[in-house]
């Protein structure tokens, strides 16, 4: 078990810089997703920790090693692959005694951290079968198991779930956390899907084209985004974003018509903004209050919750109302947010405009 | 598919039946042949049931080949034919796995043009470069050598390009996962590429073997001793020429044995040479 720091780490393949100077540190024990969309370096920042790809400039340190020229064996940590990449000839025991046996512990010794593992994981059963003759959940298993075994620093996660089904990843979070508790190893957990960012990290690094856009524990960047970026990629279904212009204190005049209250302060007048407000913090008010009026182009019923899609000024509002409120298509709704949960957002940077 | 048409079954039956007649009759022909006393088989029509020499005839060429033409033992060509064909499979299987091996898993300089290079001379058949090699050989003084006899048909550029098309299908995480498990790059080869590999090698194998075996031109050149000849080499060098009759019976035994080997070694690995032909899943 141990720390892990980045220390303006930067990775780039010839001119071109695609990761462009990270830093931060994870604590003993933590859990760190790494989250943003495809192409953003997020899972080459993660082989560059495990030691599959170079690190161009900046400082990797597991424990307290600098690990930049070390070979991915002697970093003393384990990696959990997207397509499991376990040895299809081998059986579930030898898979995860593999890395072991190649590092000369005794017969016994392995057997009974495997067999440890599988109990962890629920593998005691399957433990002379072949990858082959398992399903893709019992794959993922065998693979963190053979990650369990090495008593790793750190385990490194590259989209551990993204192969599996819906269901499957529901459960599968689910077995990760109970395998965090039990082993209390430092994590890096690298994935796209920001809920399961919100759901097993302690800490996420939400990256964007190569850089860190925030850093920061899931209901912080949930509650605080940093940036329209971020704001837009954490929560589900997405932020509403509506051009607008500064109208005096606490007032923005809506592009697309409308006057929303916010509680960030004086807007200069004129200035653009972005006014970014979660579905959920949306609801039907008077008339005379509403800073949405629109008609409704499509509502989507998910039981616990309705999402009303409102058409307003040539935009699409989404709306998270009460699972019982069932509003006709055609009809007019009149909506206004939470003045303390607008967001605004400078329309030419997009970083936030807070008090 | 599923059609139930009698008179198609039928017809391509037939068909089945008259192309394994046509396959078969010429091998047939032959075994007779083996069965026959000399006079016999030098009679014209010659008889087409067994004769009763079976075990004379093989008995004889084994132990010192024809009478009237060579007179070399064919137990110990079949033995220098196993020999060379075992030497050429392995040879071929061990050089070319490694060699695709670096190229697919090492980054060196000039990876990609070593690569072409092999591939290049693919196209090189070894009746273009037989004289320039005849000559190395020669020098080296390894005619009448297994070496000799072995070597210049090692290098495969074939079973190369295949294996590197077989390592590139298997994943570059296995790769990745096994450098984190600790395995070095020989380590990796032996615990997880061979193991893959198997059905592979199979396959090349049985082709390299039957290759081996059939070489013709080759063996002829740089055997001039009579315990060095493969069996191949020894059926010619029984035919007699001028005016000497030759002994079609002990010829065609010769034929008969020096076809076993390699239809066993395709019989015996048809599974796993067919996998290896056809196998995907990783």
């Amino acid at each position: 078990m141990a720390k892990l720091a980045f220390r303006d780490v930067r990775k780039s393949y010839g001119a071109h810089e695609v990761i462009h100077g990270i830093t931060t540190d994870v604590d003993d024990g933590e859990f760190v997703v790494i989250v943003g969309p495809s192409g953003c370096g997020k899972s080459t920042l993660l082989r560059m920790v495990a030691g599959l790809e170079e690190i161009s400039a900046g400082e990797i340190v597991i424990g307290d090693r600098v690990v930049n020229r070390l070979e991915p064996k002697d970093r003393d940590i384990a990696m959990v692959f997207q397509n499991y990449a376990l040895y299809p000839h081998m059986s579930v025991f030898e898979n995860m005694a593999y890395g072991l046996k190649i590092r000369g512990f005794a017969k016994d010794d392995i057997k009974a951290r495997v067999d440890r593992a599988a109990g962890i994981l629920e593998l005691a059963p399957l433990l002379e079968r072949r990858p082959r003759q398992l399903s893709g959940g019992q794959r993922q298993r065998v693979a963190m198991g053979r990650a369990i075994v090495r008593e790793p620093a750190a385990f490194l996660f590259d989209e551990p779930l993204s192969n599996l089904d819906a269901k499957l990843r529901v459960q599968m979070r689910f077995e990760i956390q109970k395998m965090h508790r039990q082993t209390g190893t430092t994590s890096l957990y690298v994935t796209h899907d920001q809920v399961e960012a919100m759901t097993l990290a302690h800490r996420m690094i939400v990256m964007n084209a190569g850089r860190a856009e925030q850093i920061g524990a899931p209901m912080e960047v949930y509650a605080n985004p940093a940036t329209q970026f971020v704001a837009g990629f954490i929560g589900s279904p997405a932020m509403n974003f509506l051009p607008g212009k500064g109208a005096g204190a606490g007032r923005v005049a809506l592009d697309a018509g409308g006057i929303v209250m916010h509680a960030s302060g004086t807007v200069d007048t004129g200035k653009s903004v972005v006014v970014g407000i979660r579905p959920e913090h949306l609801a039907p008010c008077s008339a005379a209050d509403a800073a949405i009026t629109g008609s409704v182009e499509l509502v989507e019923q998910l039981g616990a919750d309705t999402l009303a899609h409102v058409s307003h000024g040539g935009a699409m509002v989404v709306a998270r109302l009460p699972g019982g409120s069932m509003p006709d298509v055609g009809t007019t709704l009149t909506l206004a947010p939470d003045p303390a949960r607008v967001y605004l957002f400078d329309a030419a940077t997009g970083a936030r405009i807070a008090t | 598919m599923v059609e139930h048409r009698p008179w198609r079954a039928l017809s391509g039956h037939l068909v089945l039946l008259l192309g394994i007649a046509v396959v078969v009759l010429p091998i047939y022909v032959a075994f007779v042949a083996s069965t026959l006393t000399f006079d016999q088989v030098t009679t014209v029509p010659m008889p087409m049931t067994p004769g009763t020499q079976l075990v004379k005839n093989y008995g004889d060429v084994i132990a010192h080949g024809s009478t009237l033409g060579s007179r070399a033992p064919v137990g110990r060509m079949l033995w220098n034919s196993f020999v060379m064909a075992m030497l050429i499979a392995v040879g071929k299987i061990a050089i070319s796995i490694l060699s695709a091996f670096a190229i697919v898993y090492f980054r060196f300089p000039l990876r990609r043009t070593c690569f072409w290079l092999i591939f290049v001379t693919l196209m090189l058949p070894v009746e273009v470069r037989i004289f320039p090699t005849y000559k190395v050989v020669a020098d080296l003084g390894l005619i009448d050598t297994y070496a000799g006899l072995t070597l210049p048909l090692i290098a495969s550029a074939t079973a190369t390009f295949l294996f590197r098309q077989f390592f590139m299908t298997i994943p570059d995480e296995l790769a990745e996962a096994a450098r984190i498990d600790g395995a070095g790059p020989m380590r990796f080869f032996w615990d997880v590429v061979l193991p893959l590999s198997r059905t592979s090698i199979a396959a090349l194998f049985v082709i390299m073997f039957v290759y081996g075996w059939n070489q013709y031109l080759w063996p002829l050149l740089v055997t001039t001793r009579e315990d060095m000849y493969t069996v191949v080499i020894g059926i010619k060098r029984m035919i007699a020429g001028g005016d000497q009759a030759t002994e079609w019976q002990l010829v065609m035994a010769t034929a008969m044995m020096a076809l076993l080997p390699p239809v066993a070694v395709v019989v015996l690995m048809q599974r796993l040479f067919v996998r290896g032909l056809v196998e995907t899943e990783k």
